[in-house]
């Protein structure tokens, strides 16, 4: 092998990493928001990221029925509707469901997963048991060849970027917005919260939507590169709780470095290593890492 | 179904009992059960009376593996149909009852001694992974049912009380490795798949075909949980390797990512030559034709096979199932069921399950899509192996087929 190629081929392995870390992000970051700040166990968090996957399928068949003109254009706007249609679910889900559970976290995990299994079933029901394959602009798809043997996956590249959005809007909301003022208000000291005049329900369920939201996106960004089918969303929530838990559940900056952690670990044993004893050695250093610090990464710094 | 078909395929049958006199006895007789007492073609006490027989159909319809089963459920339910217009099975009637196995393999258990112990059906199609199968197996030999089971799989099984309609991995694999030995001068191979016993036996095959009949290399070997949505890693270790051939068997939701992944990594059709056993027009659906596009798949059938058995079947599940439904390999094997337990039946005289089994080696079905089929003493059907392209439109072009019947050999010598 010669220089060149193993030059190449650091570097495609270093994209990989740098792919991986993005999609653990992503399916992360919604999951941190839910389970980190609200402390709902939300096992349907899976299937918020199948919603925005199958939104994308709908505009996409919709755009080809009716506008046939903007297949490559339709995409962007179809990801904000993505955000939308999981948003309103969330926010119903919430309503109907999670909001009565919020003294007893055990219980949402139970619930949520019943909520799980009926919108799996839902999904067969509404748009039938086969995986479907939304059709994607040409742009997305496809490789940028900068040279001979130097690949780098566009739609790699484009959820990476996504990723930096949508990461970067959540930690700004959360740090300088009214809105993340009154979560990490009402997380710190739920009735201090409530006795200063915050209405701490509506508060709870503008979170949770916004964190339904976020795993809308992440499954429409998915469409690029995984499967769209009514149990896809299962291929992904463990890996989202994984990431979540290792970061430390309250720390949204440890949701970041541990996606970082586990996505190279992940990645460059997969390199040298079967994908099998990768996932082995990757799990096992974060069984070993949590049983030195149970609480993550990042430790909370509030009173529950 | 339309007329015309009914019409085409009475036609067929007529000719095919012109070739076989005691055949066309006993059909002469179809619709005349009275010729036929329940008594006589009863004796072990299956749910059959003069005008109705009663059959099972156990596959998942909810649950992870409903993608996959959904295709076999359709094609059996076809099958089915088409002989009660056709007057049935020795004069009687076929009524399903179909149990939901639900992706669950001790459900899968349960709802079998469901349908052997109290329904009492007189045959059951169903199962579709290995895992299912191997759950039903034991209930199966203990209470003498018959399983007619659709599903290509890694073969080491032989069962008298199982009917596999679907290819073991000796007649999926090295027809394919030859054609790709020749046609494409493949001496080097990667081999991929998911992370258990189907794609983990049929590489072991191909290992050992490449490597000691082939004379051929094999440059890298690599399994990657099932349900794994990242294939970048692996996509880098096949840059280095530079084999001629990947030969892939992954599956589920993980062979939606590692098409996309290959694409988006370069490896297209025009600069790498892939070969798999896991990608069928129902996997299509979910890959997206322009992921696979010029990629082959070694399967035994293909909707687009051009063969007037075959124009008949898809005009048929069309007209039932829609114009957008997909026709895979094993929705084709499914089909097969009903129709070798007719003709066993036939044969028999007798719906005993012990009588039908023993009629079954040597049963032949010369109007099967994907053409003449017949039963082999270890259950297990001769049948020819193709290789198709795959199409952006999501169909196949067949590109090779083999000249003879493949053999099943289901405990391959040499290979184990």
């Amino acid at each position: 092998m010669t220089f060149d190629e193993i030059f190449h081929i650091t570097l495609m392995q270093g994209f990989a990493g740098l792919s991986l870390f993005a999609v653990l992000l992503l399916m992360g970051l919604g999951l941190a928001i839910i389970f980190g700040q609200m402390g709902v166990i939300n096992m349907a968090h899976g299937e918020f990221m199948t919603i925005g996957a199958y939104t994308i399928f709908l505009m996409s068949a919709l755009t080809e029925a009716y506008a046939p003109g903007l297949m490559q254009a339709y995409f962007p706007l179809a990801i904000v509707c993505a955000f939308l249609a999981a948003f309103a679910f969330g926010w119903l889900a919430e309503w109907a469901l999670i909001r009565h559970l919020y003294k007893r976290p055990l219980d949402t995990l139970l619930a949520t997963w019943g909520l799980s299994l009926a919108m799996q079933q839902t999904f067969r029901s509404v748009f039938g048991p086969k995986e479907v394959s939304p059709t994607l602009p040409d742009w997305l798809m496809g490789s940028w060849e900068i040279t001979e043997g130097l690949d780098i996956p566009i739609n790699g590249m484009f959820v990476l970027g996504l990723t930096l959005v949508v990461t970067g809007g959540v930690l700004l909301a959360m740090y300088k917005s009214r809105w993340g003022l009154r979560v990490r208000a009402t997380v710190s000291n739920r009735t201090m919260a409530n006795a200063i005049g915050i209405d701490t329900r509506k508060t709870d369920r503008l979170t949770f939507a916004i964190g339904c939201g976020i795993a809308g996106v992440a499954g429409a960004a998915f469409t690029t590169i995984g499967s769209t089918g009514p149990t896809s969303g299962s291929l992904y929530i463990v890996d989202a709780f994984l990431v979540v838990t290792f970061g430390g559940a309250a720390s949204l900056w440890g949701t970041v470095v541990s996606a970082f952690g586990i996505a190279q670990t992940q990645s460059i044993s997969e390199f040298f290593l079967s994908g099998s004893m990768a996932k082995v050695l990757t799990l096992l250093l974060i069984v070993g890492i949590l049983m030195m610090r149970p609480q993550g990464l990042f430790a909370a710094k509030v009173r529950r | 179904m339309s007329d015309k078909h009914l019409q085409s395929s009475q036609r067929r049958k007529f000719m095919l009992g012109a070739a076989a006199l005691p055949l066309a006895l006993a059909m002469s007789r179809m619709g005349h059960a009275a010729a036929l007492p329940t008594a006589q073609v009863n004796t072990t006490g299956l749910a059959i009376t003069d005008t109705e027989v009663v059959v099972g159909q156990l596959h998942s319809a909810t649950g992870t593996m409903a993608i996959s089963e959904t295709g076999s459920i359709q094609a059996e339910q076809l099958a089915i149909d088409q002989i009660n217009q056709m007057g049935g099975i020795l004069g009687r009637t076929i009524r399903v009852i179909k149990e939901d196995g639900a992706s669950d393999w001790p459900t899968f258990a349960e709802k079998s001694r469901k349908l052997l112990v109290n329904d009492k059906v007189a045959a059951v199609f169903g199962c579709w992974t290995s895992a299912s199968r191997k759950a039903v197996l034991p209930v199966f030999e203990r209470e003498n049912g018959l399983l007619y089971y659709p599903t290509f799989y890694e073969g080491l099984e032989q069962s008298k009380n199982v009917i596999y309609t679907g290819q073991e991995a000796t007649q999926q694999i090295l027809y394919g490795l030859d054609w790709a030995k020749q046609e494409k001068g493949a001496k080097t191979f990667f081999l991929v798949g998911s992370d258990y016993i189907w794609p983990r036996t049929s590489m072991k095959i191909a290992r050992k075909h490449i490597e000691a009949f082939q004379g051929g290399k094999v440059v890298g070997e690599e399994y990657y949980p099932l349900g794994n949505t990242n294939f970048n890693s692996l996509i880098n270790k096949i840059k280095i390797a530079k084999p001629d051939c990947i030969f892939a068997a992954v599956v589920g939701g993980s062979n939606v990512a590692f098409y996309k992944q290959l694409k988006a990594a370069g490896i297209t059709a025009n600069r790498q030559f892939l070969l798999t056993l896991s990608v069928t027009e129902d996997e299509m659906l979910g890959i997206g034709g322009e992921n696979f596009e010029g990629f082959y798949a070694s399967m035994k059938y293909f909707q687009s096979l051009d063969n007037p058995n075959n124009k008949a079947f898809v005009e048929a599940f069309k007209a039932k199932y829609g114009p957008r439904a997909v026709i895979g390999d094993v929705t084709q094997a499914a089909y097969l069921g009903p129709w070798l337990w007719k003709a066993a039946v036939e044969k028999a005289g007798s719906f005993d399950v012990a009588k039908v089994t023993a009629a079954s080696p040597g049963i032949e079905l010369p109007t099967a899509p994907e053409g003449f089929v017949k039963i082999h003493e270890n259950h297990h059907l001769w049948s020819k192996a193709r290789i198709g392209m795959g199409q952006a439109d999501g169909q196949f072009k067949v590109v090779a087929e083999s000249p003879e019947l493949i053999e099943p050999d289901p405990f391959p010598k040499g290979y184990q």
